[in-house]
């Protein structure tokens, strides 16, 4: 490429700019926004600054208990980061090999990303519905229901959650440098111990980002909850609800809150991962510093 | 014998997410497809064969002839919105993605530019949405911002719930499913190859359109998969931005299931799956995913 700047590099920098005050500008808004003061609207300009709508959001404010919701997400959220973790770490040491069904699991974890949301839900929720209407008919009378956050509902996260954690473990294993684990093996290694010692060590920081997928994705899930999450809401649902019926700022304040829960884990993976990595650097290599 | 248990291992390895997927995904569509061609009632469905759903679906729509029936109506519209879409992300997409590769030089501002793009995507979707609010809106700023210039003298009430806002909030929301797959399959691309073209004494139109794109399409056709099948399947954006007012393909499926009308919700799911289905593999028509992953 040319070394000088060329004109198209300062119209394509100009059209980046424009995308990302595209992307954060309404964004801002609202954060602004959720610190109106008591008599102020959906709109600029703000009319004083206060904490009032936080208030409003915790105090229930008697539309829908907005804690409740809070702690089922974080919850669900939580549940969903583990087996996401472990379940696509598992399978992504299963693809390092050849074993049966390994093309067929492929293209089923591809196929529930990119299906459309609704279909899956409805789906799910057919599914503990004949569940439920089966139960019933074999004579269980006082039978409600199946259906529930940490049944349908997290089944209908991980569908979501599960692709994205193997598609890292693919990239992950992409770049894994295999004769680590043949010298722990010619070292006398179990093969626990090689993966314990070996290669959990080395994926650590990219495993703390699937985890860290699995809860945002699963904090922010909607379109898959919709239908399977049973009869409690999960807080982007309440959300949803809040959009039909509330005019006041208290729905920003709930946004902010939000995106406040998002950007403190996002924060601490990453301070999980750069000190996970500043120890493998540390620990990595003694190549140079020995006697011989 | 040892390789048998290893591959024994690998599968037991395998084996829970492919449990997972089994009872919450493919079990689940499976019966979409069954319970699609049952009876039903106002009360419950009933196991039996029957093509009600279809028929309640399609209502009408002969009887209607020449014009458009609701459901026709509402796969248009459907398209309508997923073709302005993806072709606004595209466009949008591409264009990120080409800056980002090829004029952004060092690896660290790659990387801060790109987790700039990513950060939003962190955000729940529906506060994305209402974001807009206070900028569409009847007294919004770029409203009273018109106004203010003496541009117009009423709102324009056609900047929020209305199909340009559903558009509008759809590319903010999915730009960046563009932008990913793109972008990996630009930063793979031989620079010498540009210079080669270069040498060769092609504009930089050329370079763009004989040797950048088509280096370029398994990710531009990746990217295209994810928005179409999101846009196809979207009720929630659609119902947020629409003001709840326009009908999608998304949308019948969700009012007939909160109407406990499971095989016509079921029936809309099969048409819709069918129609994504298509789409899909006249795209990868054009490239071999699979190799590109």
């Amino acid at each position: 490429m040319n070394e000088k700047r060329s004109r198209s590099f300062y119209l394509l920098a100009a059209f980046f700019t424009a995308y990302v005050l595209f992307l954060y500008g309404p964004m801002f808004a609202i954060y602004i926004l959720s610190f109106q003061g008591p008599d102020g609207g959906l709109t600029f300009p703000m009319n004083g600054v206060s904490l009032v709508w936080f208030g409003k959001v915790f105090s229930g404010s008697g539309i829908v208990d907005i804690a409740a919701a809070f702690r089922r997400s974080l919850q669900l959220g939580l549940v969903v980061m583990v087996l996401t973790v472990v379940l696509s770490v598992s399978a992504g040491l299963a693809f390092r090999r050849s074993f049966r069904g390994a093309t067929l699991l492929f293209y089923v974890a591809i196929a529930s990303l990119i299906m459309p949301s609704i279909i899956t839900s409805l789906g799910i929720a057919l599914e503990f519905r004949l569940l439920d209407d089966f139960i019933i008919k074999s004579g269980a009378a006082d039978w409600t229901t199946a259906m529930g956050l940490f049944t349908s509902g997290l089944g209908a996260h991980l569908t979501w959650t599960l692709p994205f954690g193997l598609l890292i473990m693919f990239a992950i294993f992409n770049r894994f440098d295999s004769r680590l684990e043949e010298a722990a093996r010619d070292l006398g290694a179990t093969p626990w111990q090689t993966f314990r010692h070996v290669v959990l060590p080395i994926i650590l920081p990219s495993v703390v980002g699937i985890g860290l997928f699995g809860f945002t994705l699963s904090w922010d899930e909607l379109a898959r909850s919709s239908q399977t999450i049973g009869p409690v809401n999960t807080l982007p649902l309440d959300l949803q609800g809040l959009t039909t019926t509330v005019t006041k700022p208290d729905i920003y304040a709930l946004g902010t809150l939000t995106s406040a829960v998002s950007f403190l884990v996002i924060f601490l993976a990453l301070v999980v991962i750069l000190v996970l990595q500043a120890r493998q650097r540390r620990h990595g290599s003694d190549a140079g510093k020995g006697l011989v | 014998m040892m390789q048998d248990r290893k591959t024994f291992v690998a599968w037991l390895q395998a084996a829970p997410m492919m449990l997972v997927f089994s009872v919450f995904f493919l079990l689940p569509l499976l019966l979409v497809t069954i319970v699609s061609a049952w009876d039903y009632n106002e009360y419950e469905m009933i196991p039996a064969f029957s093509l009600r759903g279809y028929g309640d679906t399609f209502e009408g729509c002969i009887a209607d002839l020449p014009n458009l029936c609701t459901i026709l109506k509402t796969y248009l519209k459907t398209l309508k919105l997923c073709l302005l879409t993806w072709s606004l992300t595209l466009l949008i997409g591409f264009t990120v993605a080409y800056f980002l590769a090829f004029h952004v030089r060092s690896k660290t501002w790659q990387i801060v530019l790109t987790l700039l793009c990513t950060i939003p995507f962190w955000t729940s979707n529906v506060i994305r949405m209402i974001a807009w609010i206070p900028l569409l809106g009847r007294n919004g700023l770029v409203n009273r911002g018109l106004e203010g210039v003496g541009l117009i003298r009423q709102p324009l009430e056609w900047l929020l719930f209305s199909e340009f806002s559903v558009v509008l909030a759809l590319v903010h929301l999915f730009t960046f499913f563009m932008v990913v797959p793109i972008f990996n399959s630009m930063i793979r691309i031989d620079k010498r190859l540009i210079e080669a073209a270069y040498d060769a004494g092609a504009t930089g139109w050329q370079t763009l359109v004989n040797v950048v794109i088509p280096l370029a399409k398994p990710g531009i056709v990746i990217g295209s998969i994810f928005v179409i099948t999101i846009v196809m399947g979207d009720f929630v954006t659609i119902g947020v931005m629409g003001g709840q007012q326009i009908a999608s393909a998304g949308k019948i499926i969700e009012t007939r299931l909160n109407a406990l009308q499971f095989p016509a919700a079921a029936a809309n799911a099969v048409i819709l799956l069918g129609i994504t289905i298509l789409i899909i593999s006249a795209l990868t028509r054009i490239v071999d995913v699979r190799k590109e992953l």
